[in-house]
């Protein structure tokens, strides 16, 4: 009977319409991705994403003033371990040794992004900024002119086209499928898939975080059946902290795929397989 | 039974309300209940795929723990490239239920 009457009052308490107009509903989207201006123009997502160009700027400015004979420590240490691993675990990876003059490149977008995806674990900040297609949308469209600029730097125009819709090795009939495909996959796909998958992967995780803070305050919160939705409420108050660990992985991931990415079509550009 | 009756009787509320609505609204509403099937059928092909590439890949890690570092980077692009498929279902996902 008991438990009858429990799902009856969940079911009034999730469902909206099927009760009176209490209990838990999720806010319209614009809600949650859309912040009021702080000063005109400038509304949160873009105090982050400035926030965190002058924190990467600020660290490495700071650690480049350091000396650089004696043993590495605090912001020096820090900055030497990104360095580390952008040119070890992206650059040695997808170009090899000829592609290390693109560190600076790579190590700025990888610090860039990672900054912007942290505030979306950050309490009180709690919203990544490549949540917002812009920011994603814009670092595509750079990676797409700078990896075409390469291309046609080192290998001519018609070079660097012929390499891409010509791959060399596939017999001339498969070029009736092969091409088009190329074409498409590079100079649209390419983008596209860059910026949303970026965007996606924030926006998903930002939303999870939020539904799951919702569910819990809603339970934690009832006003009635407060000896079983409270303990109830304590799963996705759980699930919120696990959550927000894997969201730390995330932030990483992406900013670390976005450049990876990024490395490897600015390899095949330079240098075309034969 | 209580509560499987209240949840019957709420949705043929909402059915029998559905005549009163606009085309626009029908068809919103229509979006709005078809977008998680959509990400549901947007995210089985990726599942498959991603578990297929670790799995791989960790065999392949296992076998020649030396190339782990050349695996790992191989397979994390492997990754992106499916994931994207499930992403662009989440953002039609979005679309659908939100625009």
């Amino acid at each position: 009977m008991l438990s009858t009457t429990l799902v009856a009052e969940l079911s009034q308490r999730l469902m909206p319409q099927a009760g009176e107009g209490r209990g838990f509903s999720f806010p319209p989207i614009n809600t949650i991705l859309r912040w009021q201006d702080l000063i005109p123009g400038i509304n949160k997502v873009v105090m982050i994403s400035i926030a965190s160009a002058l924190i990467g700027i600020v660290i490495f400015g700071l650690a480049a003033t350091k000396d650089a004979r004696k043993a590495p420590k605090g912001v020096r240490n820090l900055a030497e371990i990104a360095v580390e691993f952008v040119e070890r675990n992206i650059i040695m990876e997808t170009m090899g040794r000829s592609g290390m003059g693109w560190t600076p490149f790579l190590l700025t977008m990888f610090i860039f992004i990672y900054l912007n995806n942290l505030p979306g674990i950050i309490p009180f900040l709690q919203m990544p900024a490549t949540a917002r297609m812009g920011l994603p949308a814009f670092l595509a469209l750079m990676v797409w002119v700078v990896y075409n600029a390469t291309g046609i730097k080192h290998q001519g125009f018609f070079g660097y086209f012929k390499n891409v819709l010509f791959p060399p090795g596939v017999p001339k009939a498969l070029y009736i499928l092969v091409t088009p495909i190329e074409l498409i996959s590079t100079l649209v796909v390419r983008p596209f898939s860059l910026a949303v998958r970026l965007f996606a992967n924030m926006l998903a995780g930002h939303l999870l975080l939020v539904i799951f803070a919702l569910l819990s305050a809603a339970l934690i919160q009832a006003e009635t059946m407060r000896f079983a939705l409270i303990p109830i409420g304590v799963l996705p108050f759980a699930l919120l902290i696990f959550l927000t660990a894997f969201e730390i992985l995330v932030a990483f991931l992406q900013a670390y795929i976005f450049t990876v990415l990024t490395a490897v079509y600015i390899g095949g550009a330079t240098h075309p397989e034969h | 039974m209580e509560a499987l009756t209240r949840i019957a009787n709420a949705s043929v509320r909402v059915a029998a309300e559905a005549g009163s609505y606009t085309a626009a609204e029908a068809k919103a509403n229509a979006a709005a209940q078809m977008a998680g099937l959509a990400y549901g059928l947007a995210a089985i092909g990726p599942g498959i795929g991603i578990g297929m590439i670790f799995g791989k890949a960790i065999e392949s890690m296992a076998r020649q723990p030396e190339s782990a570092g050349m695996v790992r980077t191989t397979m994390f692009l492997g990754v992106a490239f499916t994931e994207a498929l499930a992403l662009i279902g989440f953002v039609a996902f979005i679309l659908l239920k939100f625009a």
